[in-house]
């Protein structure tokens, strides 16, 4: 069996709890997993140390890792890590990463994994939007991208030391600015639930009424194609499905969206899907575990002060 | 740090030191709103039409913008078997100066993709590539920055606007708000759909396509260490529960709570 090496996610200069998921599928692939964590500061390693399933830590300490610039990152992680399969997580970046990573050793890399098989051989990811799944057997190693929300999170009742290895790459883009999101909302590629409009919301200005049950949740605001390209105040950021962002959060709250093959692509692999809609036949109640036939302008209050009730 | 060298346009064009060599990386896939079949246990595409890439059509904007912005050619490459001369066909209709398809009909794995299309960009002595941020079949998003890996130059991907200044800025979505990054050629580049608006071809482009060369050439790739095993119909999600009246919502967010265990 192949050794591992889990690149840790990160969310906000921490390990974002998805790192326990990337070490349940590494020891699914093979064994002796190494974590490395990319850090400024070595400190955030030890967040991980209790992480169940690693074999050693592996802090890699740069200053390449204040901004993203996939070479250094790539040329600094690659130099600390052993080699075997890496493990890394399916957001946008840690594809990106993944890819850099798998060229520079001369791998090959398989993204967006949401299956293992139990002799750890046989990968399987969606392919055509997620209209078909595809599984792939790897010959030599590989870097791996795996979706969140898939694997369990191994536990948190492990001790592994950190050891903290200098590192570097060579730079080759220059961060000119930063330009913050004006609300403090989640980006619907970094949520754990989303809620999302289609043009049945009737004017951008209703998406007022998802924001409110988005900030309830602590979910993000979505919207259909049909919705980003009817109104120039709904921005492309927001939009899911196979021209804007695909996205597997555990909730995903579709509200007056019909349910186009094109907005299935983004979404259907989400968790639990719930559909607002007052078209009794539109397809989206296909592939919703909770449909409620109503407008929105009736449901969402009372699915408004449901959850104000629950959530206390 | 800002050591911005401000150069005007004329001097520019002046010095006549600016022509870019310019490739765009398109890919012919299923049109987004078909139905994948699976025969055997394998996709089955005879009978689905195909169509570019949708991000592919971002990438091919860019690159004939920052043609419009600095001259040089615009040469778009393409992998697969004949039938994806019709994308080559599509792009040169919109502007594009050379077409070329690097003939090979079956699968590759990213290492053996990347590398035939590395020593393409390596032998055509590009100062940019562009493509689309992934490919609508596969999703991954593995071929722009690999390229880049195997060439040594830097990549930014799921760019959403694009400034041909100083190189190139760009922006791209990251944690929190928008990236905006210089980068210096060589560079590759993924292209998300962003504010971009496509151009659209004219009849006067389309009678030129019609008449275009493809140049074919022949490529040899390594070995592959990715095999495919199966493919097959994602297993039906079992029947929801679906319910009638706005009343209902109360019965699901408790759903949602008792049930899912989400909230």
């Amino acid at each position: 069996m192949s050794d591992t090496i889990v690149i840790a996610e990160l969310s906000k200069g921490k390990i974002s709890a998805i790192t326990n998921e990337l070490v349940t599928a590494a020891n699914q692939l093979g064994s002796n997993c190494t974590l490395v964590v990319p850090c400024n500061d070595s400190a955030i390693a030890n967040d991980a140390s209790s992480i169940s399933g690693v074999s050693k830590i592996i802090a890699a300490k740069s200053g390449v890792f204040s901004n993203y610039d996939a070479a250094s990152w790539a040329e600094a992680l690659d130099a600390v890590s052993p080699s075997g399969i890496i493990v890394t997580s399916a957001s946008t970046q840690s594809k990106d990463l993944a890819a850099r990573l798998a060229a520079r050793r001369t791998i090959s890399v398989v993204q967006d994994v949401v299956e293992i098989s139990n002799d750890g051989t046989v990968l399987t990811s969606p392919v055509y939007s997620g209209k078909a799944l595809q599984s792939v057997k790897l010959s030599s190693d590989a870097v791996v991208s795996v979706r969140a929300n898939v694997f369990s999170p191994a536990d948190n009742s492990g001790s592994s030391e950190v050891q903290v290895i200098d590192t570097s790459g060579n730079v080759t883009t220059a961060l000119k600015e930063m330009v913050q999101r004006a609300s403090e909302r989640l980006d619907v590629s970094e949520a754990n639930i989303i809620i999302s409009g289609g043009r049945g919301m009737g004017n951008p200005g209703n998406f007022s009424h998802l924001e409110e049950i988005a900030d309830k949740l602590g979910a993000a605001v979505g919207a259909s194609r049909a919705a980003v390209d009817t109104w120039d105040e709904i921005p492309h950021s927001m939009q899911v499905g196979q021209t804007g962002k695909t996205v597997n959060p555990n909730l995903y709250i579709a509200v007056g969206i019909s349910g186009a093959i094109q907005h299935l692509a983004g979404m259907r692999s989400s968790k639990y899907i719930v559909a607002i809609n007052k078209d009794a036949d539109a397809p989206i109640f296909q592939h919703a575990d909770y449909g409620i036939v109503a407008t929105w302008e009736e449901a969402l209050p009372i699915l408004s002060s449901s959850l104000s009730n629950l959530l206390g | 740090m800002n050591t911005n060298v401000h150069q005007s346009n004329s001097l520019r064009l002046l010095v006549g030191d600016t022509m870019v060599n310019i490739a765009v990386l398109v890919k012919q896939v299923p049109d987004s709103n078909s139905k994948i079949q699976i025969t055997g246990d394998r996709v089955d595409l005879s009978s689905v039409k195909m169509d570019i890439s949708p991000y592919d059509e971002f990438a091919v904007e860019n690159a004939l913008q920052h043609k419009d912005s600095s001259g040089g050619t615009v040469t778009a490459i393409t992998l697969g078997g004949s039938g994806a001369d019709k994308v080559l066909k599509g792009v040169k209709a919109l502007g594009v100066d050379n077409i070329v398809r690097l003939d090979y009909d079956g699968f590759m794995d990213s290492n053996g993709l990347q590398s035939v299309l590395a020593s393409e960009i390596s032998s055509g002595g590009y100062d940019v590539v562009y493509c689309g941020k992934s490919a609508a079949d596969t999703g991954a998003g593995s071929t722009g920055p690999g390229i880049a890996e195997r060439l040594g130059w830097c990549s930014v991907s799921n760019i959403i606007d694009i400034k041909f200044e100083n190189g190139l800025t760009v922006t791209s979505p990251a944690e929190g708000g928008n990236a905006i990054i210089s980068v210096n050629l060589p560079a590759v580049v993924s292209c998300d759909k962003g504010a971009t608006k496509v151009r659209k071809s004219n009849v006067k482009g389309i009678m030129m396509a019609k008449k275009a060369q493809v140049e074919v050439k022949s490529v040899s790739p390594p070995a592959a260490s990715v095999t495919i095993v199966s493919q097959v119909m994602p297993p039906a999600k079992p029947a929801g529960k679906k319910f009638e009246g706005a009343a209902s919502a109360e019965t699901v967010a408790q759903l949602l709570r008792d049930e899912a265990n989400i909230i």
